[in-house]
């Protein structure tokens, strides 16, 4: 437990270093939300500048940091300029969404991959194997603009999926059950487009240590002893080939985010992604900035998950440390 | 087809891909921004082998187009006339360097006929063209930003391995800081720094910069471990006995081992960085109209009219699909060859 805690603090400092290095380019960066308003002939410089007083545009660096601290603690996380309200509701609003989908994402693909990987791994060189390479390395192939793109396409050629959004237009009249059918409708594409680009990786690595396992001479011993297969493969050969999995879902979960802030701009989903893009336009750097910590959270988290499960799995990470 | 074969034939593929992509001026049969307003979205132009007269031509030709009368923007194939595809003619000029110009086209028609041959976008700018140009843009802000992130990352990464000590910590934190966040967002928050309205030749030194800094680290921290292991080695020791100064043993002794590395790096990282390029022109945070990049072009799609109706567009895609193939075909045989793993 002492290991855990103390890769905690560790992460813990590691934002606050994000956190101080983003708030730092962003400052520093050329133009801000003010030069727009600049242009504007109809507003007077006057006002401009009663305006970057208000909002404590003008003062020094360490001061607005401070500041900015400060407002993490009212929940604030800032002020966005362009919504003209603390940005922490602002974003969590939309980051709830990014987590939805990035969530059943994360499952989606695992379920896929652990199958996939371990039918590869079993027939190592037939044609299962061969044909589930090829279809991996042209889902590798595909970036996940080309697979958002083409779903949205498929929705609107077929009709069978919505083309975006979250919710259809009549969803408070829908009883509760209801709504999560259109809710899991509107869900798919995007949950798709995710784990369709992240399953080659992640298939790939159950094969690679599945096959690994498959040749230990304890599982040919477990065979021996007429152990079914099923059970071999899932109950005896998985677990140990866990281990080297268990590290690649925190990756997977960074670059689920990041993919996901692309797939959600291409089919409407009301996520992080529209969000940040227009804040980078329009200069909203309160925005830019909480996104950016959001999403070192959630990596960190997924990293932190990880060690968390292998500690709970492996027990020589456990005892290790004793 | 026996190992060797196949290895040949892709790696003849990858060099003639990257040749069309190079001199996109003589492959193109026009210019990127040369507009032929009376044809918006014509379908790709069909190539024929059989004359009206039902006699055989071995050069093929094309047929021109006609508005359809009564549909804006549907076409029939005119077939008054016919337009033989001719090789190496004189066409508009472009620029091969700053300052060396050409004019030779490898395909073209005679003058009134249009070859299209993945058809046109909204402005009837000849999408095959585009592409050409587009991916000229794509792939090299891929190749320079690959290496200028493996240049920085292998000489921060020899220096944080060699010596050791607090140089070390310090950059091993600065390399987790950057690790720390997806590379998306990692890549809006470094976009978001730079200017937002620039010229267009300004904007892809700017795309590559992006690239570069936020490319570094990965490299340097896979340097870092491979320095790690190689300064302990005994030749290494023994020059250092000898009173060999650091560079030396740096350049001499160090370098040559991690070059394999870098080489494996590069092809894994290049697609990655051409994604990057992409991803940024396609929100619209890259490179501008009239330019094209494979960015932009993709963008085309994001119009519902286009997705749908215009499945030409979509060239660009699959562009992106055959390059990235060979990428990974490139980076799993030089993997393999070397036998260093990228983790």
């Amino acid at each position: 437990m002492k290991q855990l805690a103390v890769r905690l603090g560790q992460r813990l400092l590691l934002l606050v270093g994000v956190s101080l290095c983003t708030f730092a380019l962003l400052s520093a960066a050329p133009g801000n939300f003010f030069d727009d308003l600049k242009l504007n002939p109809q507003i007077s410089p006057a006002t401009v500048s009663a305006l970057q007083a208000q909002y404590g545009a003008n003062r020094p660096f360490p001061e607005r940091y401070a500041r900015w601290v400060e407002s993490i603690f009212r929940g604030d996380w800032g002020y966005s300029l362009s919504y003209h309200c603390p940005v922490g509701g602002l974003v969590w609003q939309r980051a709830r969404n990014t987590l939805l989908l990035t969530a059943f994402a994360v499952l989606l693909a695992w379920m896929l991959a652990i199958p996939w990987g371990i039918a590869e791994a079993l027939y190592k060189g037939g044609w299962v194997d061969r044909t589930g390479e090829l279809i991996l390395a042209l889902l590798l192939a595909t970036p996940d603009v080309l697979f958002a793109l083409l779903l949205l396409l498929l929705a609107a050629r077929t009709g069978w999926f919505p083309t975006g959004g979250m919710s259809s237009s009549d969803v408070t009249q829908l009883s509760f059950a209801q709504r999560i059918g259109d809710l899991s409708r509107h869900l798919f594409l995007p949950v798709l487009a995710l784990a369709l680009t992240t399953l080659p990786i992640l298939a790939r690595h159950v094969r690679s240590a599945m096959i690994g396992v498959l040749d230990a001479p304890f599982l040919i011993a477990a065979r021996g002893h007429g152990i079914p297969k099923s059970r071999l493969l899932y109950r005896h050969a998985l677990p140990v080939a866990l281990n080297s999995l268990i590290s690649l879902f925190g990756f997977s979960v960074g670059s689920l985010l990041s993919i996901s802030l692309l797939v959600e701009v291409i089919l409407s989903w009301p996520g992080l992604g529209p969000l940040v893009i227009e804040a980078v336009l329009a200069r909203d750097i309160y925005v830019v900035v909480a996104a950016t910590m959001f999403s070192a959270v959630c990596l960190i988290a997924g990293n932190l998950l990880a060690d968390f499960l292998l500690y709970c799995i492996d027990p020589r990470v456990r005892t290790a440390q004793s | 087809m026996s190992d060797r074969a196949k290895r040949n034939a892709l790696l003849s593929l990858f060099i003639a891909l990257h040749l069309v992509v190079i001199l996109p001026g003589f492959f193109s049969t026009q210019g990127y921004a040369e507009q032929s307003r009376d044809l918006p979205f014509s379908p790709p132009t069909r190539l024929h082998f059989v004359r009206p007269d039902r006699h055989f031509s071995l050069r093929p030709f094309i047929y021109g187009w006609n508005q359809a009368a009564l549909d804006i923007g549907t076409y029939e194939v005119d077939r008054s006339q016919i337009y033989p595809i001719r090789f190496l003619v004189r066409g508009s000029t472009y620029t091969i360097v700053k300052g060396i110009t050409a004019s030779t086209h490898l395909l073209g028609v005679d003058k009134p006929g249009r070859l299209f041959l993945f058809g046109t976008d909204d402005f009837g700018r000849d999408e095959f063209s585009r592409m050409l140009y587009g991916g000229r843009i794509s792939i090299l802000a891929g190749w320079i930003g690959a290496a200028i992130a493996l240049f920085t990352g292998a000489i921060v990464g020899l220096i944080s391995g060699y010596s050791g000590r607090w140089v070390d910590s310090v950059t091993m934190r600065l390399v987790e800081l950057f690790m720390a966040l997806p590379w998306l967002y990692l890549l809006f928050a470094v976009r978001a720094i730079l200017p937002l309205r620039i010229e267009t030749t300004d904007t892809f030194i700017l795309l590559i910069a992006v690239v570069g800094i936020i490319g570094w680290a990965r490299p340097a921290r896979l340097v870092r471990s491979m320095v790690l292991t190689a300064k302990e080695r005994n030749f290494v020791l023994a020059a250092r006995a000898m009173g060999a100064s650091n560079f030396h043993i740096l350049r001499k002794h160090i370098l040559p081992q991690v070059l394999a590395l870098l080489l494996t790096m590069a092809a894994y990282l290049i697609p990655q960085f051409i994604l990057a390029e992409v991803t940024l022109s396609f929100l619209g945070l890259g490179i501008g109209e009239p330019v094209p990049s494979w960015g932009t072009l993709l963008a085309e799609l994001q119009k519902y009219n286009v997705l749908v109706n215009y499945w030409w567009m979509y060239a660009p895609g699959i562009a992106l699909v055959a390059l990235f193939l060979i990428y990974h075909w490139a980076s799993s045989t030089i993997q393999q060859r070397v036998g260093v793993p990228l983790t």
